[in-house]
């Protein structure tokens, strides 16, 4: 066999088994984090510890339902605050905005995106969290410390601002001109035609860039930490701390070695953390997929 | 005013508030570490250590270990990545696979884009204890890597995927082998992309902190070997900012405000090598 | 000709630029109510960009700039501070490709009623009905209304399209190549349409098929190169042409 086929042959080959590792790459972390959380398995039930309401590691109670409370609150306030404003701001910038006014604000947003989350994380420490503390919560007669649920909720819809916006402009630009003079042509308003047309038409990209965007934020670890409050116990109101499954990883990170145990609890929490964010990715890339295909972008 | 036109104003006020909410949220990013940390972005912070000193007051050195160990971690782990990446963007061209396998390995990269950093930085931290390993530079570098693959071959592999197929045909034609194509002529065409692939790769291993928190680390010290625990940027500003003295956290707005000019660079850098480099590019 | 024709769409000087590329250059046409009008001419000599500056669909589009006068009924329609989508109202479009809307055929039908008129759910309904038998296509949709557009042929769909377009009864049906991209049979469908159509409506066709032009028009203007080189009657344009680029289109030297 002649050198250059040789080399054809090992350099074909080795692309294959660097393309296999990477796929797998997935399943590997998947098992991994399985296989060490098999232990707390075997002390405690999966319902006692996702009901259960009290995270002591010290006295081995592992009941993270304060936690997920907390998750949820977090996720959840900062898809709220989120989503109205990326799509409204999607469709200014697809539908209403001057060229020049659009020119400029793309990069903002891609620049927005490539913030680290530690400096996300910082800046929430230096204004959200004085702000909340001294203006929002006094004036709804809460005391707070600003370290709570609500400033970390605030910080994710930041970040999360980026991937809806930048996903739904995308879906928006590839609807068809023709398709807004359809609508117009009957008479219709621009904002008429975004309702009634332009939202039909993405419907499927809006939703996959919600899911994807929900992804990112129950991920976040780093900036959720540095404002959340990091207290195990269920929060009572959004100015209450608390702590997520994400940050709680961090938080735990130093006591973690103190005990098998409770090794094998964070090692779930991370399994948890990578289930809940897969599946919500699996779902927004396919329907994901599913737009691109029907509209060709 | 009419109803409809009504309903059209109030939309358009709401969308003006949520631009700006938007852009002033990256506004007030800006103004705040250049506000706050401009005062303690000395020389000295650039270019001494730290130490002990450092996180009680405003004595004790800099972040050079922090600048140095980011330098450390990101620049192998990008260049690791690139390698593989390529490796698998070529594989994933048509001629080379069958349509399924392909649609898997790009199904499973996009997975991979979207897991949170720390669960790579958990990953490598097992696979670390297990192998009797401590955090270190060399651990540092592979979750970043890991973190960096997914961005770096998505890129590569959109960037080639536009590459005509005439293109490739004429290589045939001339004698070429299907490697030899895949090596020397198909990445020229698409380097504006897999350029700005790699940049943004290396803006991510930069500004990573929850992959690195476990794996590398934190030390005052700049480390001496690939065995050597490291600080790094975005780690440094983790440990800053949880003191209550607003003068530390001074100097973790300024230690953020380097990262933000280094990624900022980057980016800006990404687009102008983008443009220059399109001239290379057949539409 | 009948002297008595009332002139529904007239325009003085008007200029139309794309990205500084001058593709309407000083057009002053008129166009007589309740007949077909074809607007013929090569391709890409601004015959769409004419017509879709009568209901101000241009400028959904950046960088355009018009300029001049088009009257609709003796108002001119780019003053400043006009409803817009009234104006459009009065204009029904059907375009080369159809574009029903992301909803059922029903719907589709109903969408311009809905927004304009207050009529309730029964009166929708009938509506509906009279607009799609008008189109012909009562008798092939009736039993599945609710189904989405996207399901039916294309013809079907260009038929829909008008049915839409004539629900908000407009004065003025604006027609770009609606046959272009249909097979003979549809294509043949629409013509007739549009020939029952002018009798209620004024109808300005846009159409590159000279033979198209023939078997419809009453009125033809032939735009070369974004100019008006030639309009009248179509007895007239086509028997009679006066000027010579017009003889050398019809005689299919230029095309």
């Amino acid at each position: 066999m002649n050198r250059r086929k040789l080399r054809d042959f090992l350099g074909t080959k080795l692309m294959l088994v660097v393309t296999v590792a990477i796929s797998l790459l997935f399943f590997s972390i998947f098992f991994l984090l399985l296989f060490k959380s098999l232990f707390i398995f075997e002390q405690h039930s999966l319902a006692e510890i996702l009901f259960s309401s009290s995270w002591n590691p010290g006295f081995n109670q592992f009941g993270l339902y304060p936690i997920i409370v907390g998750t949820v609150l977090v996720t959840g306030i900062a898809l709220i605050i989120a989503v109205p404003i990326s799509i409204l701001s999607a469709v200014y910038i697809a539908e209403y905005a001057p060229k020049k006014i659009r020119k400029v604000v793309r990069p903002f947003i891609d620049v927005l995106a490539g913030v680290p989350s530690v400096v996300y994380g910082l800046c929430a420490l230096l204004f959200l969290v004085p702000l909340i503390k001294d203006v929002i919560a006094p004036w709804f007669g809460i005391e707070t410390t600003g370290y709570c649920i609500l400033t970390a909720s605030i910080t994710l819809a930041i970040m999360v601002f980026p991937i809806i916006i930048s996903l739904c402009v995308e879906s928006f630009h590839a609807i068809p001109l023709s398709l807004r003079e359809a609508s117009l042509s009957v008479g219709a308003t621009k904002w008429e035609t975004v309702k009634k047309v332009i939202f039909r038409a993405s419907a499927p990209s809006i939703i996959s860039a919600v899911f994807l965007g929900f992804g990112r934020a129950f991920g976040e670890t780093i900036a959720v930490n540095m404002v959340v409050g990091g207290i195990t116990r269920t929060p009572s109101t959004i100015f209450s701390p608390g702590q997520t499954l994400a940050s709680l990883i961090v938080s735990a990170y130093s006591d973690m070695m103190s005990s098998p145990l409770y090794e094998s609890a964070l090692m779930m929490v991370a399994l948890i953390l990578f289930i809940v964010v897969l599946l919500f990715n699996i779902f927004g890339i396919f329907i994901l997929r599913r737009a691109k295909k029907r509209w060709n972008f | 005013m009419n109803k409809r036109t009504l309903e059209e104003n109030i939309f358009k006020i709401l969308m003006m508030i949520s631009i700006s909410i938007v852009v002033g949220s990256l506004i007030i990013i800006v103004a705040l570490v250049i506000i706050n940390g401009g005062p303690a972005l000395t020389l000295g912070l650039l270019t001494q250590t730290s130490s002990g000193e450092f996180y009680l007051g405003s004595g004790g050195g800099g972040i050079l270990n922090a600048i140095l160990g980011s330098l450390l971690l990101a620049l192998p782990a990008t260049g690791l990545a690139c390698v593989i990446g390529i490796a698998i963007a070529l594989y994933l061209q048509k001629d080379f696979t069958h349509s399924w396998v392909a649609g898997f390995i790009r199904f499973s990269l996009d997975i991979l884009w979207g897991i949170p950093s720390i669960i790579y930085g958990v990953f490598c931290f097992l696979i670390m204890i297990y192998l009797g390993m401590s955090a270190s530079v060399l651990v540092g570098i592979i979750a970043l890597t890991l973190l960096e693959i997914p961005i770096i071959t998505r890129y590569m592999d959109e960037s080639i995927k536009l590459v005509p197929i005439g293109l490739k045909e004429g290589a045939y034609s001339l004698g070429s082998t299907k490697f030899e194509t895949a090596v020397k002529v198909v990445p020229r065409q698409a380097l504006p992309g897999i350029l700005a692939g790699i940049l943004l790769g290396l803006g991510r291993g930069i500004g990573d902190a929850a992959s690195i928190l476990f794996t590398a680390g934190f030390t005052n010290r700049i480390p001496s070997s690939l065995l050597d625990s490291t600080a790094a940027l975005p780690t440094m500003i983790f440990q800053l900012s949880t003191s209550s003295l607003p003068i530390v956290r001074q100097k973790a707005s300024a230690t953020a405000l380097v990262l933000l000019l280094i990624v900022f660079t980057i980016s800006i850098l990404s687009r102008a090598l983008s443009k220059r480099y399109m001239k290379y590019v057949i539409k | 000709m009948s002297t008595e024709c009332r002139i529904q769409i007239e325009t003085k000087n008007l200029n139309v630029s794309f990205h500084d590329n001058h593709v309407l250059r000083n057009i002053d046409i008129k166009i007589p109510a309740k007949k077909l009008t074809a607007i013929i001419g090569p391709s890409g000599c601004g015959k769409t960009t004419l017509l879709k500056s009568f209901n101000r669909l241009l400028e959904i589009q950046d960088d355009v700039k018009i300029s001049g006068q088009i009257l609709v009924d003796g108002k001119n329609i780019l003053a400043p501070r006009l409803d817009v989508p009234d104006i459009r109202k009065k204009m029904g479009l059907l375009s080369q490709k159809p574009y029903p809307l992301p909803m059922s055929i029903h719907d589709n039908v109903a969408y311009g009623l809905r927004i304009h008129s207050n009529k309730n759910k029964g009166e929708i309904e009938s509506t509906v009905e009279h607009c799609l038998q008008e189109v012909g296509l009562w008798n092939e949709v009736k039993g599945r209304l609710h189904d989405p557009a996207s399901r039916l042929s294309v013809g079907q769909q260009q038929r829909l399209c008008l049915a839409r377009a004539i629900a908000v009864e407009p004065e003025v049906v604006l027609c770009d190549e609606p046959t272009s991209a249909l097979d003979p049979l549809a294509a043949q469908q629409i013509e007739k349409l549009l020939l029952k159509l002018k009798k209620d409506y004024t109808v300005v066709l846009v159409t590159h098929t000279l033979r198209q032009a023939k078997r419809v028009a009453d009125h033809v203007i032939f735009l070369y190169f974004g100019m008006v080189i030639e309009q009248g009657p179509a007895d007239e344009f086509f028997n009679n042409p006066k000027n010579p680029e017009t003889k050398a289109y019809l005689s299919g030297e230029i095309s």
